[in-house]
């Protein structure tokens, strides 16, 4: 587990968005706890300029984070700030009523006004302006998110992809200083998904502010995040570049998320400090891999995620390769997924192979065929 | 027919919903959204009038406005005259008997507003009055239909309130219902059955306009 501090470290190294202000003082802060029944929330980071993508299984308490910087629900204690705007501060009585936080929310379920036409969900934030000036916003957000042709119709009337841009265009319009998504593009296709986080991300860059986006979906990561930040039963497990993050994962949870089919308890047997490596021997049988050296010791217990995509199978025993891991094994059993073939290989451990389907079908594998199985060193990632 | 009783009982089912929707409002809302530990205890007086046979809520209401309580006193002091057996007491009595049939379609239905609702209003700015206003009226527009028309149709109804608090005045207390059961006691059968008959049709045509507000899917005839 990571101490507060440690986060707090990393953080002037982060870049500025690419287009946009950077100015320091719109930055987002967290400090804060909170106690439920089954766990505590318990975060300390900042957002900068830009999309942070929170992210994490669900009931990690990202949602209830998102309406504790909202207003809709109060932590115990700690301090929300935007720059030097005080939401929230336990210890010196503050709890800014949510109608004056400024903070633009797009729910999970959207929560359009179902009584009200797209016009005027968009207005609806905009009551202190002058009629034209309100007219004249509505106009312009409408335009930029592609529905003005919209404009006369209640929710119930337009489609699922559309109600979600009526959804970001009342929350962009009243120009928060600070943007909060929840998952507000699951359930689309991926074209229409897309063209809409192509829009955000058009907004965001000329506004610039602070936006916290909650996702289970690893695609909406890399096509959205400039930083993920992981949350866990309430904690913080890990933070950075999505690349880092989901390439190098030392926790679990983040690996399950990151797609490691394969999670194996493994004890450190030899290192080979020369060669950069160590030998592991995977939890309840003979297997031993070879794997990247990291700070261990003979007798350590670690984790090892291996893709499915990572592993090579052979019919008949290989020579000549450069991997260093050679494991035989059974098949046990053959399944496909949509395009792609799930081999279930026993070797000691159950391991899972994913292979394309022309393979599957030139090497004529059947459950009970003797194969081997082929794993690069740095196809193991180990992780704490 | 007794068009005096008529046009009275109808002056008093109007006043007693109007004061219902003005009152019974606020206090709707407070029931719906308070978050009082002792609520459940308000929520049970605004039910009793359900349970309580009339005659029972009838007594208390004329103990409480007879010379001796001190309201009854006050309002001697004030106008002159006593308060018990007037329209104005038989107004206050009828308020009491229709509360919960108004204060309970007004909760139910701002209950019924998705909470989310509420939270986008106030992440837009939205003050809570606004909010009220905005989200919450409009879409509980059946509720509030429903429960200002059960706070007439059940106002038009009473009895066991009216006798004990109004007594039986022609032109100041006598409703419709005192008048048919006057007509029985006088074996005036047909006269109370010509009465009776408008007050059904009256209270069907009420209900049936409830019911058509209602509906889910509202054409514009219902025969379309």
């Amino acid at each position: 587990m990571q101490t507060p501090a440690k986060i707090k470290d990393s953080e002037p190294d982060e870049p500025a968005p690419k287009t946009g202000s950077s100015d320091p003082r719109s930055r987002l802060s967290i400090q804060l706890r909170k106690r439920f029944a089954e766990f505590g929330l318990q975060t300390d980071f900042s957002a900068p300029l830009g999309i942070t993508i929170l992210f994490g299984p669900s009931g990690a308490g990202k949602t209830t984070l998102l309406e504790c910087i909202a207003g809709l629900t109060a932590p115990d204690e700690g301090r929300i700030a935007i720059g030097q705007k005080i939401l929230f501060d336990s210890s010196a009585g503050i709890n800014l009523a949510t109608q004056l936080r400024r903070v633009g929310y797009v729910f999970q379920d959207l929560a359009l006004f179902p009584h009200l036409s797209a016009e005027q969900n968009v207005q609806y934030g905009l009551a202190s302006l002058a009629a034209d000036v309100r007219r004249q916003k509505c106009e312009a957000i409408l335009e930029s998110f592609r529905i003005a042709h919209l404009r006369a119709r209640t929710p119930r009337e337009i489609s699922g992809g559309e109600r979600q841009r009526v959804a970001l265009a009342r929350a962009l319009v009243t120009d928060p200083c600070l943007l909060l998504l929840d998952e507000p593009l699951s359930g689309l296709d991926a074209v229409t998904k897309s063209k809409i986080i192509d829009d955000l991300r058009e907004w965001n860059g000329a506004h610039g502010i602070p936006v916290l986006y909650v996702t289970h979906s690893r695609e909406e990561v890399s096509a959205l995040g400039e930083r993920v930040v992981v949350l866990e039963a309430g904690h913080i497990i890990a933070q950075g570049t999505p690349h880092e993050v989901m390439t190098a994962p030392r926790q679990e949870t983040v690996a399950q998320l990151a797609g490691f089919e394969n999670i194996f308890d493994a004890t450190v047997i030899a290192t080979h400090e020369d060669r950069g490596t160590m030998t592991c021997r995977l939890a309840n049988s003979e297997v031993e891999v070879e794997t990247p050296l990291v700070r261990a010791v003979p007798g350590t217990q670690l984790g090892v995620g291996i893709r499915a995509g990572d592993v090579l199978l052979a019919t008949i025993e290989p020579q000549g390769l450069s991997a260093r891991n050679l494991i035989p094994g059974r098949l046990l059993s053959l399944s496909q997924r949509d395009v792609v073939v799930v081999a279930k290989v026993d070797c000691g451990v159950e391991v899972e192979v994913h292979l394309t389907l022309a393979a599957r079908d030139s090497l004529a594998l059947s459950p009970g065929k003797k194969i081997w199985l082929v794993l690069k060193t740095h196809s193991c990632h180990l992780m704490a | 027919m007794d068009w005096q009783a008529f046009a009275l009982t109808m002056e008093l089912a109007t006043l007693v919903t109007i004061v219902l929707t003005v009152a019974g409002l606020p206090v709707a809302y407070w029931i719906t959204y308070s978050r009082w530990r002792w609520k459940f205890l308000a929520e049970a007086v605004v039910a009793l009038p359900i349970v309580l046979p009339p005659t029972v809520l009838g007594f208390y209401v004329l103990l409480a406005l007879g010379p001796r309580s001190p309201l009854g006193r006050a309002w001697q002091i004030l106008t002159g005259h006593t308060l018990a057996f007037t329209f104005t007491a038989l107004a206050i009595g009828s308020v009491l008997y229709s509360l919960p049939f108004a204060v309970q379609p007004f909760a139910a239905s701002f209950a019924a507003v998705d909470a989310r609702l509420l939270a986008a209003s106030a992440t837009l700015g939205a003050s809570r009055p606004r909010t009220f206003f905005r989200i919450v009226m409009p879409l509980s527009v059946s509720g509030l239909v429903t429960g200002m028309a059960l706070s007439f149709a059940h106002t038009l109804g009473e009895f066991g309130v009216v006798l004990m608090v109004g007594g039986n005045i022609p032109g100041v207390t006598r409703t419709v219902s005192i008048d048919i059961y006057d007509k029985v006691q006088a074996l005036d059968y047909a006269g109370a059955n010509a009465t009776a008959l408008v007050l059904l049709a009256i209270c069907f045509v009420v209900l049936s306009l409830v019911y058509a507000t209602n509906r889910k899917v509202w054409t514009a005839w219902p025969w379309k």
